[in-house]
């Protein structure tokens, strides 16, 4: 044994020294002389296709039928069956992925990298669900996503969120598509699906601060109706613009409301309206006045938000792997911490100049610039909106449920004593239009 | 003046145009992303030539086993007797015993073919993906033992886990139909 070491040591130090040199081949591949043969190596290919197009068929199966269910049949029932098989077929089947919530961050990135298309397949998830929901509403939310239905089959003891505390945890949805669209779009990374927190139940296995989030957002979810879906849903925020312009809508009565108010309470998610009283011609003027407040500070908080986040730029990029590296290497050149890390020993052995790196990092953190700055005229431009959607008063004579906000789960329909005469009577429903 | 018409409000006017764009979007992001071509499927896989074997492979994977496992392509294997893809540089002796073997899980099986010649093969139900075999052929051998994202296993996640850990950036998405970056022999 002794000879063996001898060699192995003699090796080790000969090649130590050549590492960088001697990429490949220090020991040319021997020729046989018995009749041996190579193995192959095997290369199992991806099971794709027919799996994936039969899963965008069932979408869209799932959501004509969920239209069909919300507006003509109004059965809660039903459109609950349908909701435990679509969290079984998209989430425990299919996994949790592809998903139409993720998919934004494809269409990101389909759109501003121009070696990346989007597969056909991620494409129908993205756009399915917004064509029916320009026709039916958001049926979407309420039967079809598996992110929504794990939500919906846990909620025991709803309880009401303020309007205010509704509409300010709402503006966390626009600010996660924003920030979601902006790091996939620059090919950084997709937060989306990094934080989907119930994606691990689907998988049955997971990071674990991802499953605790999970976890924490199903706990709160037994007394807070889908807080995902209304307080951090990025795809959920884009059906809510689409479904105020769509062309049939839930009604909570199958007819004509008699403003019973029986309904008033029955919504877990909030999404009922009550009619409004006539404006008091008194605060009319007052605002008057707020309105022409707003629509001056609307462009300002377009351009402050703007302004903030070229501000924050820096801080966005680093999401980015390449400026991470380059930050990392730059210091440690500078001497400013010790040590090294994998990735700046990775990127040493490539024997890249530093100087490469940084233009790099920079033309990045470039992009950041105007991108850090398109997301936060966003996220002043939604603001804005919403502070002037608040100033503007509706008029409303029945109970309805709110367009935008409304899942299409069909709960309140059993509380409108118009909705039993009608069940008695085996009448059909009159499906709203705009 | 235009004519009056019961029908047409300025606000029934305003959601139909508005209605109108919104299909039209989703049509032009739909036209757009099919103009670009390319009506693959993308998969993630690792480049070889950037993977360092830094070991998050194993752990970071969103399946238990991870999807990742060694590679072995034998055109490029030296066949070596000592092979610091298989021994541990420390072992007390050469031999075939579990300590003396780099791999933590015993997955690469070591075969005699001719003298002094040794056949090296991955056994892929034992391998973990850990890739200490990898570095240490990649440090003392041709580097034909590299790790790959097997597609007999992978789920492909929209956004790979191991892909966000990685510190080297050696996982990219690549066309489904070309689902391997295997190293060649004439590689510099």
């Amino acid at each position: 044994m002794a000879r063996w070491r001898y060699i192995l040591i003699t090796l080790v130090c000969l090649f130590a020294l050549n590492v960088a040199s001697l990429a490949q081949e220090r020991f040319p591949p021997p020729e046989f002389e018995t009749d041996y043969v190579r193995p192959t190596t095997t290369m199992p290919q991806p099971e794709q296709d027919i799996w994936e197009y039969v899963a965008a068929g069932v979408l869209i199966g799932a959501l004509l039928l969920a239209a069909h269910l919300a507006l003509k049949r109004r059965s809660r029932k039903a459109i609950f069956a349908l909701m435990l098989f679509s969290l079984v077929a998209f989430g425990f089947i299919r996994k949790g992925c592809v998903c139409t919530v993720g998919s934004v961050q494809n269409v990101a990135l389909t759109a501003f990298d121009p070696a990346y298309a989007i597969p056909i397949v991620v494409l129908i998830f993205f756009a399915a669900p917004l064509v029916v929901t320009l026709f039916f509403g958001r049926v979407f939310c309420g039967a079809v996503c598996p992110l929504g239905a794990i939500q919906d089959a846990v909620l025991i003891h709803p309880v009401r969120v303020p309007n205010w505390l509704e509409s300010s945890l709402r503006l966390l949805a626009y600010v996660y598509l924003g920030a979601g669209v902006l790091f996939a779009a620059l090919g950084a990374a997709f937060i989306i699906c990094q934080y989907d927190p119930f994606v691990g139940f689907f998988r049955l296995g997971g990071n674990w601060n991802i499953l605790v989030l999970g976890a924490c957002l199903l706990l709160i979810g037994l007394f807070v109706g889908r807080p995902y879906c209304r307080f951090l849903c990025p795809y959920g925020v884009i059906l809510r613009q689409f479904s105020r312009l769509s062309k049939w809508r839930v009604t909570i009565t199958p007819n004509d409301c008699i403003k019973c108010r029986l309904c008033e309470d029955a919504c877990p998610f909030g999404a009922i309206r009550a009619p409004t009283e006539p404006w008091p011609g008194k605060e009319y003027k007052i605002a008057k006045v707020r309105l022409a407040f707003l629509l001056l500070l609307f462009p300002m908080l377009v351009a402050g938000g703007a302004w903030g986040g070229y501000l924050l730029r820096d801080s966005f990029a680093r999401m980015h792997p390449q400026v991470r590296l380059a930050e990392r290497v730059h210091l440690e050149e500078s001497g400013e911490v010790e040590g090294t890390t994998d990735a700046s020993d990775a990127f040493r052995t490539t024997g890249r100049p530093s100087r490469e790196l940084y233009d790099e990092a920079a033309q990045i953190g470039r992009r950041f610039a105007i991108g850090g700055a398109i997301f936060g005229g966003f996220v002043g431009f939604i603001i804005g909106g919403k502070l002037l959607a608040l100033a503007v008063r509706r008029r409303r004579s029945d109970y309805e449920a709110d367009r935008a906000s409304c899942f299409a789960c069909g709960r309140c329909y059993e509380y409108c004593p118009k909705e039993h005469e009608r069940l008695k009577l085996g009448e059909k429903a009159v499906v709203a239009r705009t | 003046m235009p004519e009056h018409n019961d029908n047409v409000t300025r606000r029934r006017l305003l959601r139909d145009g508005l209605w109108g764009a919104c299909l039209a979007g989703i049509g032009g992001v739909a036209g757009f992303a099919v103009a670009k071509g390319r009506k693959n499927d993308w998969v993630w896989q690792i480049d070889p030539y950037k993977c360092i074997a830094c070991g998050n492979c194993a752990t970071y994977c969103v399946l238990e086993e991870s999807a990742v496992k060694c590679t072995h392509v034998h055109a490029i294997c030296g066949y070596c007797e000592i092979c610091f893809g298989f021994f541990d540089p420390e072992s007390v002796t050469l031999d075939e015993g579990a300590e003396n073997q780099m791999c933590p899980t015993g997955a690469i099986v070591r075969k005699y073919i001719e003298d002094p010649y040794y056949e090296y093969t991955i056994d892929e139900s034992l391998c973990n993906g850990c890739g200490k075999c990898v570095k240490g052929c990649n440090a003392f051998g041709n580097g034909s033992l590299f790790l790959q994202v097997r597609h007999d296993r992978c789920v492909n996640c929209n956004q790979c886990a191991i892909a966000a850990a990685c510190p080297s950036q050696a996982f990219k998405r690549v066309p489904a139909d070309h689902p391997y970056i295997l190293k060649t022999v004439d590689h510099a």
